[in-house]
């Protein structure tokens, strides 16, 4: 056993509202430059839809992430020799207009115009070419609240297992908003594509990074990627990515998605798994059984042969601490309400889902709504969004995990209305739903009060320890423009180097597990 | 007689030195600039045949200079290759390298100069090498002919003589005087040849000597420790 701490988040889907302030507060915090001007590192999606970049669920297309080949846990796009094979062109590689050709607006017009009858117009400009642009035609966010046509939509791979053209109808339309970043996966796919070895995932905190210095722009991992998550910049020809606001989760901030949501909907915490085990539970046979798998990787923090392990293994004390107050271990495996995104592309994604409910609670009010015998939980076929779409979201078309989630968040709603509205505590759905008043309490805390300091419980890294001189570093953090936060420096330098190995080492861990 | 001295005796060097340090150099101080300059993003069309053909060609093209002209000529001998055997295949490979080559090469270049964004990411230095390489490999195709007629009369003399300049220059005891009756387009394909060596660690080139061949033996996941980092400082 090998206990590894894992900075991880829960997005609680039911109270998102699709504002894109996550979106465009990391925008203007981490990928204003030239050359990623397309990319989003959080980017919010509404469901049904093909999303950004187009289709990148469908790995048919893209050949992300994994899959079991002969008993084998292999990269879905091939192994190191393909890589080799295909390294001069990358066959999977997704093109600027996958994701849309990013543009401004000619604002200058609309000062420097002539006098007119018309009103003059700002027309769009390529952020790439600088040219004219003569039409938008794909954007980051096109499918905003179901816009377009249902046929467009319609090629959602979640419809899977579906009828879907009952969905068709309006009546029967729905909805949800899913916002996205990397998963800063425990099986990362996008570490295994790279050829140079220049993305990692940290011991400390599992972030996945991609090293600026180190990248060749072989660009395997952008492909690699089932999520799309990492994107290519055209301007440098490095591969960036979402860094999981690792200058801030070392000072035991909240990353600034998390921090500016107005929904409160983002859960920052730790939570301890077993190392020695993630590549037996990227492997399981059944994808559905992923789910289970990747739930039984996690290790109780209360458990004092598990402390006694994790402290042994290099975790410090405080982050066990943050573990055992972690909003995201209350949540994937205490409560069993929130889920992992696409588990069948076995990665082992880590930013996991609480399933939205919304807006069956007013139908169940109103008596619209086909309930069990409790009179309160619904049947599963009568809400909204059909049970078999989030199981395609989130356990790959199992829909008990899902029902059940669903079922304990209508039984928490249901049981604190009848405390608050009725003053007398009404339990039924609860033991329908299989959790105790405690439990139900808990989850309202949480999920409806959500407080600052539920949510983000994220211990600090502690770097005045554990630099010797720490304000040589001053400084050198955060996202620079290379030859800088990395050591970058070969071994048999031509010139004396002044700072030789900065924090971030080059060399891989001692214990790291092999495949 | 003073021109033939300065290109074929001191050049080699000065495009030698440059080519070692200069990589060096920027390798050990410009780290985020060593790259392959991927415009693939940008416009993913022809790009998997284009790519392919020109990288096929070219990385052929040079280990078949290394091994015709590098590699002493009496390894060849003592393998039991006549040089007449040595220039027709030299002949037959670079035929076949260089076309293959020639036609990525080909959309390549069209593609950097027409295609918009890819014309508007590009750098100097990128349309610079692209058409240095573009005519180098023109040149080299045009000896072809000459090649041949050499061939085809049992004359392998113009090859041994710039095989024999090669050692001369790789043993450091440089002979131009060699080259004095070879014909005028080996020397212009040799000068410019040598030009892409020279301007090599100012380009994207460099990405060649980071090859990812580690990749066939390592792990799939990396994991980076800033614990073990503060240990071994």
């Amino acid at each position: 056993m090998k206990i590894r701490a894992q900075f991880a988040m829960v997005f609680n889907l039911d109270k998102c509202i699709g504002c894109h302030t996550c979106s465009v507060t990391c925008k203007n915090v981490w990928s204003n430059r030239k050359g990623i001007e397309y990319a989003w590192f959080n980017n919010v999606e509404s469901k049904p839809g093909i999303g950004y970049p187009k289709q990148w669920e469908n790995q048919e297309k893209w050949k992300g992430g994994w899959e079991k080949i002969n008993g084998k846990l292999e990269l879905k796009a091939g192994g190191r020799v393909k890589k080799l094979v295909q390294i001069f062109a990358n066959p999977n590689m997704p093109q600027i207009d996958d994701y849309y050709e990013p543009f401004t607006y000619d604002y200058a017009r609309l000062q420097n115009a002539p006098l007119s009858e018309a009103a003059p117009t700002a027309r769009p400009v390529s952020q790439i070419t600088g040219e004219k642009m003569d039409k938008i035609t794909w954007g980051p966010n096109w499918e905003d609240d179901l816009a377009g046509e249902f046929a467009a939509r319609a090629q959602d791979p979640n419809f899977s297992r579906m009828e879907k053209e009952i969905y068709k109808q309006f009546q029967n339309t729905f909805h949800l908003y899913l916002p996205r970043i990397c998963n800063h996966c425990i099986n990362p796919a996008c570490v295994a594509s790279c050829p140079s070895g220049a993305m990692y995932k940290r011991e400390e905190d599992g972030i996945v990074l991609a090293d600026q210095d180190r990248c060749r722009g072989w660009r395997m991992c952008i492909s690699g990627c089932p999520y799309k998550k990492v994107f290519f910049n055209w301007e440098s020809s490095k591969a960036e990515k979402c860094i999981g606001c690792y200058p801030r989760v070392e000072s035991g901030l909240p990353t600034v998605c998390s921090e500016s949501c107005v929904g409160r909907i983002r859960y920052n915490g730790i939570i301890l798994y077993d190392a020695d085990r993630l590549l037996d539970a990227a492997g399981t046979d059944d994808p559905q059984d992923l789910y289970q798998a990747h739930l039984d990787l996690f290790v109780d923090p209360n458990d004092p042969a598990i402390i006694a392990q994790a402290l042994a293994d290099g975790v410090p004390q405080a982050w066990i601490d943050a573990a055992q107050k972690s909003p995201i271990y209350k949540m994937a495996v205490e409560w069993k309400i929130a889920f992992p995104l696409h588990p069948e592309f076995r990665t082992l994604p880590m930013i996991w889902y609480v399933p939205p409910l919304s807006p069956v609670q007013s139908q169940i009010d109103q008596k619209n709504l086909p309930t069990e015998a409790d009179g309160v939980i619904p049947k599963a076929e009568a809400m909204r969004l059909p049970v078999q779409y989030l199981a395609n979201l989130f356990t790959a078309g199992r829909t008990a995990y899902v029902t059940s989630a669903l079922n304990r968040l209508i039984a928490m709603r249901s049981y604190m209305r009848s405390v608050h509205v009725d003053g007398r505590p009404d339990t039924r759905a609860l033991a329908a739903a299989g959790i105790d008043e405690h439990t139900a309490k808990q989850m309202y805390r949480y999920l409806a009060i959500a407080n600052y300091e539920d949510r983000f419980v994220i211990p600090t890294s502690h770097e005045e320890i554990r630099l010797d001189d720490y304000y040589g570093f001053q400084g050198q953090n955060g996202f620079t423009f290379g030859n800088d936060s990395s050591p970058g420096v070969s071994p048999n330098s031509l010139f004396p180097e002044r700072r030789r190995e900065t924090v971030e080492s080059r060399e891989p861990a001692p214990l790291a597990p092999r495949d | 007689m003073n021109l033939l001295k300065l290109v074929f005796g001191v050049y080699p060097y000065i495009v030698l030195t440059v080519f070692f340090v200069g990589s060096w150099i920027r390798y050990d101080h410009e780290q985020y600039t060593w790259k392959t300059d991927s415009s693939m993003l940008l416009s993913r069309r022809h790009m998997v045949l284009a790519s392919n053909l020109f990288h096929v060609g070219i990385i052929s093209i040079f280990l078949g200079h290394f091994a015709g002209l590098v590699l002493p000529h009496a390894l060849w001998i003592a393998l039991g290759v006549s040089d007449m055997a040595h220039q027709w295949l030299a002949i037959a490979a670079g035929s076949v390298f260089g076309t293959l080559c020639l036609v990525g090469a080909t959309i390549l270049w069209l593609r950097r100069v027409f295609n918009p964004r890819v014309r508007a990411a590009s750098r100097y230095m990128d349309n610079a090498i692209l058409s240095l390489i573009l005519v180098t490999l023109l040149l080299g195709l045009s000896t072809l002919p000459v090649s041949i007629g050499h061939a085809g009369h049992g004359d392998a003399s113009v090859m041994l003589a710039l095989a024999a300049w090669v050692n001369s220059v790789v043993t450091l005891n440089p002979q131009p005087e060699l080259l004095a009756d070879v014909e005028p387009v080996f020397r212009l394909h040799m000068f410019l040849g040598m030009t892409v060596f020279l301007l090599f660690p100012f380009s994207r080139l460099v990405h060649v000597w980071t090859a990812p061949f580690t990749y066939l033996g390592r792990a799939y996941q990396i994991v980076r420790s800033k614990r073990r980092a503060r240990a071994s400082a």
